[in-house]
């Protein structure tokens, strides 16, 4: 009795941690406070992976999201701004396409969700995740894994393209 | 219950105790050694009733210098992040070694004690994503003291970092496709034999020359030490710690050295067989040697021995990476990202490659 007490507290301490700081990333005016409140929801969401058994889904996430893209984002806020200031203010752009993006994400997300009946499951036992990641993307998932590092390939491209005109203007 | 958790406690502060008191140990012995290969006499001033036992007092008057300093704080800057960053520095440097087996089994009261804080099956990318958010208290420290030398020091520790923490991982992937496995602890069980007719340990830098050299080279810059010090340079930039002073800098300054601990600790593990003694096996009860006798030792003194081994290998590439340390003049901030990006990843991998192409050959 405890033990599932103790489980839902923490599961609903890590929900609000996670969705609290995703209030404060997307409606927070100061982008430098968004940022380190975006390192928040992604450590809530590798705890979330954790709940769930997927110890390498988990850490991968930390490696990839938190050491790398968190850490790019605020090298970008930096660079793009005078570097020292504290109070760098985020402005609000294009906010019906967002608002129409935003439900049809949202939408799509419920749909999927919806179609796994998921009171009928009971919790598996652990098993170690990595090795079967590793083999279903390298069988069964290999197109979508080629799509998304071609995916990639063309946003570094993007990437150097749009860095070269900046410089030869 | 109560017995597991006083294990699990007592544990923890072995390697807790074994990780600080090494760190505090690198303190002194970074000034002996590099007075040693400069020839001077290095620090020798300290006593304790007279007694200068090679200076390591020093050790205990630093600690006292450092929590007796003035704390100075910035004006305009927010107390608790200013305080925050360096323990979120010191705390990240810790972590990793949670990951890393000390050893294989204790015998204790008819029940054996896994030497090893967490027993994880990812136990190799647990350490890497830990290692990757050091990052997070130094870039702190520079953006929050909002100095310009400290916010440059924090971008350079950026670019830096990211650039070689990505070849880190990828120059892993070789020994990790040899020995089959993330568990760190399996990977020792993978490394504690022998090889060439019982002449050889099968340890992964035999295997893996090109891996290790890479990854001690990343190992270095990771922990910003000379010649990867860019973040600190003292004599151009001083760093993301500028504006701190007392034991808040030396938090930082503690940090480095225990990333230096913690790099040894998984050199040794991945690369240098981690606990294994080498002809020494707990299966045969003693030690094998190549030409065929046989030592008999005590489960217990098996387990004793290898506890030892890896602080003594751990110790080695400690001594190392002090050594390169001490030898090499410090890079330019372009020489050293370009190092990163133009040839360590490259290098990594092709390691990566041609491990795999020699274990589908092999293996088939």
């Amino acid at each position: 009795m405890v033990d599932v007490w103790l489980e839902r507290i923490l599961f609903y301490g890590l929900a609000l941690v996670t969705v609290g700081s995703a209030l404060v990333v997307t409606f927070g005016r100061n982008l430098v406070r968004s940022a380190f409140a975006l390192f928040f929801t992604l450590m809530g969401m590798a705890a979330m992976f954790v709940y769930l058994a997927a110890d390498f889904v988990a850490l991968v996430h930390i490696l990839v999201y938190i050491g790398g893209i968190l850490v790019l984002i605020l090298f970008g806020i930096w660079l793009t701004h005078r570097v020292i200031d504290l109070d760098i203010r985020a402005g609000r752009i294009q906010l019906i396409p967002g608002l129409i993006l935003g439900l049809v994400l949202m939408g799509l997300l419920g749909l999927t969700i919806r179609s796994f009946n998921l009171a009928a499951r009971t919790p598996a036992p652990y098993r170690a995740t990595a090795s079967g990641i590793g083999r279903l993307l390298l069988s069964t998932y290999l197109l979508p894994f080629e799509i998304a590092s071609v995916a990639l390939v063309v946003a570094l491209v993007g990437a150097i393209v749009i860095g070269r005109r900046e410089t030869s203007r | 219950m109560l017995r597991t958790l006083l294990i699990d406690v007592g544990k923890a502060l072995y390697l807790f105790s074994g990780l600080m008191g090494l760190a505090a140990i690198l303190t002194w012995m970074e000034r002996k050694q590099s007075a040693l290969m400069q020839d001077r006499v290095g620090a020798n001033r300290a006593r304790i009733f007279g007694l200068r036992l090679l200076g390591l007092p020093h050790i205990i008057t630093d600690a006292v210098k450092l929590l007796t300093k003035e704390d100075f704080v910035p004006a305009g800057v927010p107390t608790w992040l200013h305080a925050l960053a360096p323990w979120v520095t010191l705390t990240v440097a810790c972590l990793p070694a949670a990951a890393i087996p000390f050893g294989h089994v204790l015998p204790w009261g008819g029940q054996a004690i896994e030497l090893q804080l967490m027993d994880m099956q990812v136990g190799l990318v647990y350490a890497l994503a830990i290692a990757s958010m050091a990052i997070y208290g130094v870039i702190l420290a520079g953006w929050v003291t909002r100095n310009k030398w400290a916010v440059l020091g924090s971008l350079r520790a950026a670019a830096q970092l990211i650039g070689f923490g990505v070849v880190l991982g990828i120059s892993l992937i070789g020994p990790v496709l040899l020995y089959g496995t993330l568990n760190l602890q399996e990977m020792v069980h993978w490394q504690d034999t022998t090889v060439l007719h019982g002449w050889l340990p099968r340890w992964g830098i035999f295997f893996q020359p090109l891996a290790f050299l890479v990854f001690l080279t990343v190992g270095i810059a990771e922990t910003k030490r000379i010649p990867f010090d860019l973040p600190e340079g003292e004599s151009e930039i001083i760093g993301y710690f500028l504006e701190y002073s007392g034991m808040k800098f030396g938090a930082f300054f503690l940090a480095d050295f225990i990333e230096t601990v913690v790099v040894a600790m998984l050199t040794v593990t991945v690369f240098l067989g981690g606990w294994s003694v080498p002809y020494l096996s707990a299966d045969q009860g003693g030690f094998v040697w190549p030409w065929g006798a046989h030592t008999a030792v005590p489960p217990a003194g098996v387990a004793l021995l290898q506890m030892a081994a890896f602080w003594v290998k751990v110790f080695a590439v400690c001594w190392l990476l002090l050594l390169i340390r001490w030898t090499l003049p410090r890079f330019r901030i372009d020489q050293a990202v370009r190092l990163g990006w133009q040839y360590l990843l490259p290098l990594s991998v092709l390691n990566t490659f041609g491990t795999a192409a020699v274990l589908l050959i092999v293996g088939q």
